[in-house]
């Protein structure tokens, strides 16, 4: 198997689907000629030409409505938005009509579309360009919210969201785009709400999502010398959640750690610790469940700043050390 | 000036049998007026009494294949595109038989057999979905156009102005018609615009703009029917401003203070259902008789619409969570 970019894994699921299926167009600002501000569709408008890689105004409302009004009426849009951070100049059209549409029409009418939001901080790019906003989109019903971690699952994740029936908000972490996996040439799908065990351990269940997964691989390797072995278990959608695989490995491991960029306050991670909580793992638990997520400020230029703003390496390594000398 | 009403094509339609659909939403919205007063309808609504030539002109220049998007004022529009009363009543009412199984109640209703793709609680909300709409139409050569329904209010929501723009850039077949009834809830137009015509926004988006006497059913009709043709023949989007009134409050609760009974007054004179019966009349394609005739079928109509409802089951409780997603 060859090894592919996240980004280029993103761009291939895309590619390919649009060979097959003329009902899947892009559209979104500057994915023409430049290819998209991170460059995820360098090269397609060469392929599938202006009618089908649509380039828009910098209009984000009247590009979420109109894959909506698309999707409504029998296309399968894919709507990039510039940086996830723009969702807020789309809520209404996100919220209030794609995820309510088929509610809202007893069942009548779907609406099938991918909105593709590069998140996340660490490119000093500060507080407008650089937040993790998904909790938003994962408290309204009617939407899916989906976060790859890697190439791998980039590719097929994405494929499962085309194909979905339903508004899928589609989390791409910018800081991933040059992170390479094996990737299948071939079109594969990863269903939606199918958790992934990242790395298996029998110590401590450490869920981790985005850009967390591969932090989190890496102070298990630490923690590995320490003698704990960690379980890491990617979600990879928010929504649906799986949250029976993290429940079955909270049972067998009696510890239970969610890391997540976003703002703690608020963000998904409590909802993931919740559902732990209020699940049949919690009498099996030997520690508190403990979160690690970003400091409540706006992400900040500054590297060092930046830095500190989101759990970074250590801050798992040295919370995990901490749960356990508390057992 | 005019063309002699017998003389004239009305795209295939009856001429009585428009007299008649102004008829059936004058008296489905009156009747609905009454029964909330009555207490039996719960909720809230918003009603189109005295605008029922914009509807009923606007849908009769289009073809069955066209699609609308209409606003929380919408009865009309749903009417004059063919829906079936009763089960307007019946959602209206919160029963299974309604358009969306009770779910989306007056301010939702949508019928997307008969391209209608639903009304909108959100001012402005529709407008990029009707450029969506008519994306797909251009991408898949259906050769549908959309017309989009929305009020004074919406026209100062940055969705306007982003959808006509985008409409525009991509030639796309909208006809943007804004039923301007003077008054956004409370607010004027006269206190809420500088400018004395809506229609005056079309330059700012590089297409054409039209005023007309919205309480005049040939006069609506004419324009529609130029801006449909402009749209299907491929050269763009029009935007249309009707002059009408609401002789109703903004809904059910409104003690309209905001206006005076002479103005009411004024623009009653000004009736659009007896303008059109006087010519009617006037030049000899139905006596004054007949019209009574054709005024107590629609009367008829909506009384069986509200035993239909009356005696609909309510939705079940299982329900309740259905139709949120699709599969």
């Amino acid at each position: 198997m060859r090894e592919i970019t996240y980004q280029e894994a993103i761009r291939e699921a895309m590619s390919q689907v649009m060979r097959e299926d003329e009902r899947v167009f892009i559209l979104g600002e500057d994915i023409g000629v430049y290819g998209g501000a991170f460059g995820v569709t360098r090269g397609m408008i060469e392929e599938f030409g202006p009618e089908r890689v649509r380039n828009t105004p910098i209009s984000e409302a009247a590009i979420a409505g109109a894959a909506i009004g698309a999707a409504l009426t029998g296309m399968r849009p894919i709507m990039e938005l510039q940086f996830s951070d723009f969702v807020t100049i789309a809520m209404d059209q996100l919220v209030n009509q794609a995820a309510k549409i088929r509610y809202m029409y007893g069942g009548k009418a779907s609406v099938p579309m991918v909105v593709r939001a590069p998140g996340g901080s660490g490119t000093g790019a500060a507080a407008q360009h650089s937040q993790s906003l998904e909790a938003w989109l994962a408290h309204v019903p009617g939407l899916k919210v989906v976060q790859p971690a890697n190439a791998y699952d980039a590719k097929g994740l994405l494929k499962a969201a085309i194909d979905d029936n339903n508004p899928v908000i589609f989390y791409e972490h910018k800081l991933l785009y040059s992170t390479k996996a094996d990737v299948p040439e071939e079109l594969y799908s990863i269903p939606l709400g199918q958790a992934d065990i990242k790395r298996a351990g029998s110590d401590v269940t450490l869920v981790s999502t985005g850009i967390m997964v591969q932090k989190s691989l890496t102070a298990a390797d630490l923690l590995a010398k320490d003698g704990i072995q960690v379980e890491i278990i990617d979600p990879r959608t928010l929504v649906p959640l799986d949250i029976k695989t993290i429940v079955s490995s909270v049972k067998r491991t009696g510890r239970c750690a969610v890391v997540y960029e976003a703002v703690k306050r608020g963000g998904y991670g409590a909802e993931i610790a919740s559902l732990v909580a209020e699940s049949e793992a919690f009498d099996f638990l030997d520690a508190p469940i403990i979160r690690l997520g970003g400091k409540e400020v706006p992400i900040p230029q500054s590297p060092e700043l930046e830095r500190h703003a989101v759990p970074q390496v250590e801050d798992i390594v040295e919370a995990i050390r901490n749960m356990m000398q508390k057992a | 000036m005019s063309i002699p009403l017998a003389k004239r094509d009305w795209n295939g339609n009856d001429v009585l049998h428009l007299y008649y659909q102004m008829w059936l939403i004058r008296l489905f919205d009156e009747k609905v007026d009454e029964m909330f007063a009555k207490g039996l309808i719960h909720g809230t609504t918003h009603l189109c009494v005295g605008q029922e030539a914009t509807p009923v002109a606007a849908c009769a220049a289009l073809m069955k294949t066209d699609k609308i998007t209409s606003t929380h004022r919408g009865h009309g529009h749903c009417i004059a595109k063919g829906a079936d009363v009763s089960k307007m009543m019946a959602e209206l009412m919160g029963r299974v038989t309604g358009y969306c199984k009770g779910k989306g109640g007056s301010m939702h209703i949508a019928d997307l057999e008969e391209g209608n793709l639903g009304a909108n609680g959100i001012v402005g909300g529709g407008i990029p979905i009707a450029v969506g709409a008519a994306l797909t139409s251009n991408m898949m050569k259906e050769n549908y156009v959309v017309l989009c329904f929305f009020g004074d209010g919406a026209t100062n929501e940055g969705s306007f102005h982003e959808a006509l723009n985008l409409a525009a850039i991509w030639d796309l077949p909208v006809i943007f018609f804004c039923e301007n009834n003077q008054y956004g809830m409370s607010g004027s137009v006269k206190e809420m615009f500088r400018i004395q015509d809506i229609a005056d926004r079309a330059v700012a988006y590089g297409m054409p703009g039209h005023v007309v006497d919205g309480n005049d059913l040939e006069a609506v009709y004419d324009v529609v029917a130029c801006a449909v043709a402009r749209a299907r023949s491929g050269a763009g989007p029009s935007l249309i401003e009707a002059k009408t009134y609401r002789w109703k409050g903004h809904s059910k609760s409104d003690g309209r203070k905001y206006r005076t009974r002479e103005e009411e007054t004024a623009w009653k004179a000004k009736d659009p259902i007896a303008r059109f019966k006087s010519r009617l009349i006037d030049e000899g394609i139905a006596t004054e008789e007949q019209l009574n005739d054709i005024q107590a079928r629609a009367k008829m109509e909506i009384e069986r619409a509200v035993s239909f409802a009356e005696n609909s089951p309510y939705p079940t409780l299982e329900m309740l969570e259905e139709d949120v997603y699709a599969h």
